[in-house]
């Protein structure tokens, strides 16, 4: 990806605002602050956005301007009249003010052409922005063979290369395409992991969802190339509440990337997606996201609330889940990439890095339920805090009373920048068999200062050493990413990080 | 080509070094002898940089630079290495990048292009076979699971790759059987010549078989008490250092 390449040198080389020294960790700090968002432009682009507010009639009119069946519409309505009786949770390690639902817009998209039939058609401004972003839809269908959907607000824009995966019989287009094209689909699988009862933001979604990812892959089918979908929130106050839903048949196999950014807006703007992955009998699905939402200015402005359900279901035997998470932007992030281990021998892999600067904060982790016999799952979760922020990490490890022989490894290493910021780990663990093996190791270290002195000593400068420290920390997650992806996550990482030490 | 002069430098607002001067030329071995305390390793520190350690009066040149003006990365461009009495530990980066990585820094310095590929595995295996190290050691993770002994030879290895103009060797000898002892010297002697310079830090002699000094320093309590040629390792070997210890008195009293 040239574009992300061309974004991080031009970072690289902007000086560093002078701050006050008081000592040289708080200059190390208060530099590491001084690092700015890079995706914080807006596109000035004609869009449709609703009245603020929530009410039935919002949904109806959601679901109306999507040209939904009946029963979609049904299915909003019934979420959102559940979503009435629910309460907001307040048990994660998170802090922010009250959120005013009546006081956010739940329905944006550009003003275009109803129906696309070929990216030519597409409002250059949108392209001009995905190109910013240094997702080039014209040349990653020429190139890369990355097939990429890119959600801008609330609509699906462009889905590349749907001709070529239709060969093979395989569906990857927005939700709404998916409603209906493939009914019978959406109907059986919608909800099916992640139902609109699951949880305050998951039923929220369920009632205003706007689009998102849809990907079906046949029995037997490799796919032979790697599904991305691109998430922009671009206009003011309003939320995106994508829904993404991926089914991989008996022997299949499908990896899955997910990018998302957003413009600097001084407002919290509220970002809640339901994701919800079924693996058949001996399918594979890899789902690899890099999540850079915007994070609020360094007092703590501004930014995104990240507050997502993301569950994948291992519903056949041998089946196999594998959730990759790079995680440096929003306020705050608050997510559970799970899986639940229903056939037996099913295998399920969360492999995490958070990074939280200044304000931010995390609370993120992952549930692993194991239903079946000797199903096994590893997680691998890396925390980076910086600044005053705080990074926590939650996960459950759940045996049921029939898995027999399942396993469990998980791995919690956290990593301190300074000593203005905070690392948690609460680990819950639930085991109702006894023939089950759990084990869990965690680890906090702040980032060594012997270490930047050898790497100084070799002629090496600060900013290059602590990346090195830090990629070497994160080398497990990053090892499971695929490979441009990779590389993406750690320029990412070393711009959040910029500036780290004085 | 190293210049010290009434070098003083605080530890924790404790004053370690209490005047070093010391003449370093092209093509020089110099040896530091003293016991347990005496700054010795304070000074392989305060030379590189480390920013632990206060300079409270004095002045350093190397090369016509103004040392203590530079901060550490920028001397060790300039050609000072120290090979680490503790070398430590960076998982997850393997010995390759963290070298490729160092190499290219020097390189940018200088000017120069970046090694390729091939030119960058060919002077690996050249160096490594020098001392008798496993090319698999260059995949590792940068001194993650070696032995003390292995540490020490990874140190020379690197000094082999970046080829400095002065070098430090801070304790090098300790913790080493007679085999790596023989190996690690028999790496600085190969790279030893007119054009570099060596300051050996050690507590014993026996390093100094193998390395052979031209100078030999005394530092006690912060300051050089003697200098000498090799014959003064020789000697401390043989009366320990309680006889420079009542020499000192000795001046004190004078």
């Amino acid at each position: 990806m040239n574009e992300v390449k061309e974004i991080s040198k031009e970072n690289n080389s902007k000086g560093i605002k002078p701050v006050e020294e008081t000592s040289d960790d708080m200059k190390m700090l208060d530099d590491l602050t001084s690092s700015e968002y890079k995706w914080g432009f807006v596109t000035d682009i004609e869009s449709e956005t609703a009245a603020k507010g929530l009410n039935e009639e919002v949904v109806r009119m959601i679901s109306k301007k999507k040209n939904e069946p009946e029963w979609m519409t049904e299915w909003r309505l019934k979420a959102f009249r559940h979503w009435l009786k629910m309460e907001e949770p307040t048990w994660p390690n998170v802090h922010y003010p009250k959120i005013d639902f009546q006081n956010i817009s739940y329905y944006s998209a550009p003003v275009q052409k109803p129906k696309l039939n070929s990216l030519d058609e597409v409002d250059p401004e949108l392209l001009k922005t995905f190109e910013k972003l240094g997702i080039p839809l014209e040349e990653q269908k020429l190139l890369s063979g990355v097939a990429v959907d890119a959600v801008f607000d609330s609509v699906s824009v462009a889905t590349t290369f749907k001709a070529s995966l239709n060969e093979k019989g395989i569906i990857f287009c927005s939700v709404s395409d998916a409603v209906k094209d493939h009914p019978e689909l959406v109907k059986k699988y919608l909800g099916s992991v992640v139902p609109y009862t699951d949880n305050y933001y998951a039923a929220l979604n369920a009632a205003v969802f706007s689009d998102g990812s849809f990907v079906f892959i046949p029995k037997g089918v490799r796919c032979p190339m790697e599904l991305s979908t691109y998430f922009r929130i671009n206009s003011m106050d309003t939320g995106q509440f994508e829904r993404t839903l991926i089914i991989a048949e008996e022997e299949s196999y499908v990896s899955y990337l997910e990018g998302c950014t957003a413009p600097i807006r001084d407002n919290n703007q509220l970002h809640a997606a339901v994701v919800e992955l079924v693996a058949l009998d001996e399918a594979e699905i890899k789902y690899s996201t890099v999540q850079n939402w915007y994070p609020g200015n360094k007092e703590g402005k501004g930014g995104i609330y990240n507050f997502v359900t993301k569950r994948g279901a291992c519903r056949g035997n041998h089946s196999k889940i594998s959730w990759t998470q790079v995680e440096t932007g929003s306020a705050i992030t608050w997510k559970y990439p799970s899986c639940i281990l229903q056939g037996d021998y099913s295998v399920g892999e969360f492999y995490s890095v958070a990074v939280t600067n200044n304000m931010q904060q995390a609370d993120t982790g992952t549930k692993m339920i194991h239903l079946g016999k000797h199903t096994k799952s590893t997680v691998v979760s890396k925390g980076i805090s910086a600044g005053r922020s705080n990074n926590s990490y939650r996960g459950l490890i759940k045996i049921g009373k029939n898995a027999e022989g399942a396993r469990n490894y998980t791995q919690c290493d956290s990593m301190l920048m300074g000593d203005r910021c905070g690392a948690h780990t609460f680990p819950y663990i639930e085991v109702e068999n006894e023939s089950s093996k759990v084990e869990h190791e965690a680890t906090t270290s702040k980032i060594g200062e012997d270490q930047i002195y050898y790497l100084n000593q070799r002629g090496i400068g600060t900013e290059d050493a602590v990346n090195l420290i830090v990629n070497g920390f994160c080398k497990e997650v990053f090892k499971e990413l695929p490979m441009e992806f990779a590389v993406e996550a750690q320029k990412l990482l070393a711009i959040s990080l910029e500036g780290s030490v004085g | 080509m190293l210049s010290i002069k009434n070098l003083h430098a605080n530890v924790e607002g404790k004053e370690i070094l209490k005047g070093i001067n010391l003449e370093i030329k092209a093509g020089e071995v110099h040896a530091i002898m003293g016991p347990n305390g005496s700054g010795k390793s304070t000074l392989a520190n305060v030379l590189t940089g480390n920013k632990s350690y206060e300079v409270t009066g004095g002045e350093v040149v190397f090369d016509g630079k103004d040392l203590l003006d530079l901060d550490t990365e920028t001397r060790a461009r300039e050609g000072m290495f120290l090979a680490f009495q503790y070398p430590v530990e960076i998982p997850g980066i393997s010995n390759a990048t963290f070298l490729k990585t160092a190499l290219n820094e020097l390189r940018k310095y200088k000017s120069l292009p970046e090694l390729t590929p091939r030119e960058f595995l060919e002077r690996i295996k050249e160096k490594a076979n020098i001392l008798g190290l496993d090319e698999t050691l260059i995949s590792r993770y940068v001194n993650v699971g070696f032995s003390g002994g292995e540490k020490k030879r990874n140190e020379i290895f690197q000094m082999l790759m970046l080829e400095p103009k002065f070098v430090l060797l801070d304790e090098t000898d300790s913790g080493l059987d007679i085999d790596a002892l023989r190996i690690v010297s028999d790496g600085v002697n190969v790279y030893k010549n007119e054009k570099n310079a060596f300051l050996v830090i050690t507590h014993y002699q026996r390093l100094l078989n193998y390395i052979h000094p031209d100078f030999v320093h005394v530092l006690y309590k912060g300051k050089i008490i003697k200098s000498g040629g090799k014959e003064l390792a020789l000697e401390l070997e043989d009366k320990g250092y309680d006889w420079i210890k009542t020499e000192e008195v000795e001046i004190d009293k004078a």
